[in-house]
């Protein structure tokens, strides 16, 4: 079973139909003991770094996501992967979960479209289970910060500007991708699925 | 690199997808959970409703169509029509929509914009605008389905929208729309140059070839047609082809 944590931030319904329609078995929670029953994990979001991570603290499930992510897969979505990293400076510096090395920004860049929205070509850095059996697809990102981590942590980015992060990690069970791909058509599904199926 | 996107409209009235120039000669056509589900299959990169409904009832209705979407559509989807407030917003979203487009409401209440984007985020608010020319380069926006003159200056009001927490702008030319020659490029132009934040080009699509130079001619980010599709004069696919062929990036 998969939990999908649901801390009121986002589009939780999306994630949990794209799961349905794989047939794969998930629930929306916020139980910390369904968190530690759960094969695996992810973390969904939508909207502002500070106030996602202030509704996170709220829960108390920050220690359980990171006890759990030692041990099970846990799946970053959008600002859900922004959370993974050590720190942001959306509106203010704000710490993160701290799974991944790094830090959230602004795109910054006065000859970019802000938002980054629409659909963007993965190109991939390293290899990770995430893209078995999917060769470098076209993918629907919308967000106006990004990550910057290092090259280790950087399984694939688009270009926009620079590079952007698209699907980071930990080299082991942490994984976040930048884009949606509960929304990215069927290489999202893809995705998912490997997901699902690790 | 950024795909230029291609997005098909569906107008909904009482839960059926409906064609029609105007509104006395509305014929409904089809199933709007399965016309989604085949401009999903063309490609298109983003699938729009629009509710022409007018009823509370209808409204409901309305949410079950994109619940039944998300279930079966992976691709953006956005609701437009009636939204008016907040709790419409909140309610639009947990059906399952991604964004939603605010038009005359927006304009009658600018803070609807500013509410959205603070607590849903920006990304999920798009401002639908139709305006008309007044004169050489100068617009103003119109409300109620274009039939009331706001006399409020466009390029104002997209740089107000934008300031408000608009993620995006879907641009809708009323002296374009219908004629079928061709999408507003002066206004598109005009108002890409005014904000930073993505703009849909809408309104005047007629044949292939209009997409592609909505993309070579100004910077607009996507481009929206309805009735083009409806009637299957052409396919998302067909559309997509054709600005790949001529360079312009494509999922």
């Amino acid at each position: 079973m998969i939990a999908i944590i649901d801390y009121g931030a986002g589009n939780i319904f999306s994630v949990k139909n794209a799961l349905d329609y794989l047939g794969a078995e998930s629930r929306l929670t916020s139980d910390k003991s369904e968190l530690e029953a759960a094969d695996k994990l992810i973390l969904p979001g939508v909207g502002a770094f500070p106030a996602a991570m202030e509704m996170l603290k709220e829960t108390g499930l920050v220690d359980t996501i990171k006890q759990q992510a030692a041990k099970k897969p846990l799946l970053g979505i959008c600002l859900g992967m922004q959370l993974l990293f050590e720190k942001s400076f959306e509106f203010e510096e704000c710490q993160g979960l701290g799974l991944i090395k790094g830090y959230v920004d602004k795109i910054d860049d006065p000859e970019l479209v802000i938002p980054h929205m629409g659909w963007n070509k993965l190109v991939y850095n390293h290899e990770c289970p995430l893209f078995k059996d999917l060769p470098e697809s076209y993918v629907y990102f919308v967000h106006s910060y990004k990550a910057f981590c290092e090259d280790e942590s950087l399984m694939a980015y688009c270009t926009y500007g620079g590079r952007v992060p698209a699907v980071v990690g930990d080299g082991r069970y942490v994984f976040g991708t930048q884009f949606h791909p509960e929304k990215s058509g069927e290489a999202g599904l893809k995705m998912l699925s490997n997901f699902a199926s690790m | 690199m950024l795909a230029k996107r291609i997005i098909p409209c569906l107008d909904v009235r009482n839960g059926k997808v409906v064609k029609g120039v105007n509104f006395e000669g509305i014929k409904e056509v089809g199933d709007p959970v399965e016309c989604a589900y085949e401009y999903n299959l063309q490609g298109a990169d983003e699938i729009v409703f629009y509710d022409i409904t007018a009823s509370h009832e209808g409204r409901g209705v309305m949410l079950d169509v994109v619940r039944n979407t998300a279930k079966k559509v992976f691709v953006p989807l956005t609701v437009g029509g009636g939204i008016a407030t907040v709790d419409d917003i909140r309610e639009t979203l947990r059906a399952g929509a991604d964004k939603v487009s605010v038009n005359s409401q927006a304009v009658k209440n600018p803070k609807l914009i500013k509410d959205g984007a603070d607590i849903f985020g920006s990304q999920c608010i798009c401002v639908g605008v139709d305006a008309k020319a007044v004169g050489e380069n100068k617009w103003t926006v119109y409300i109620n389905g274009g039939r009331i003159d706001m006399k409020l200056d466009l390029i104002e009001w997209v740089k107000k929208c934008e300031a408000l927490g608009a993620g995006e702008i879907c641009l809708n030319s009323i002296d374009t729309d219908g004629v079928r020659g061709g999408f507003d490029l002066p206004m598109l132009k005009a108002v890409v140059g005014a904000v930073k934040i993505p703009v849909i080009a809408s309104g005047g699509a007629g044949k292939l070839g209009d997409f592609a130079e909505a993309f070579l001619k100004t910077d607009c980010s996507a481009a929206l047609a309805a009735s083009l599709f409806h009637f299957k004069e052409l396919t998302v696919g067909q559309v997509k082809d054709d600005c790949r062929s001529k360079g312009i990036p494509m999922r």
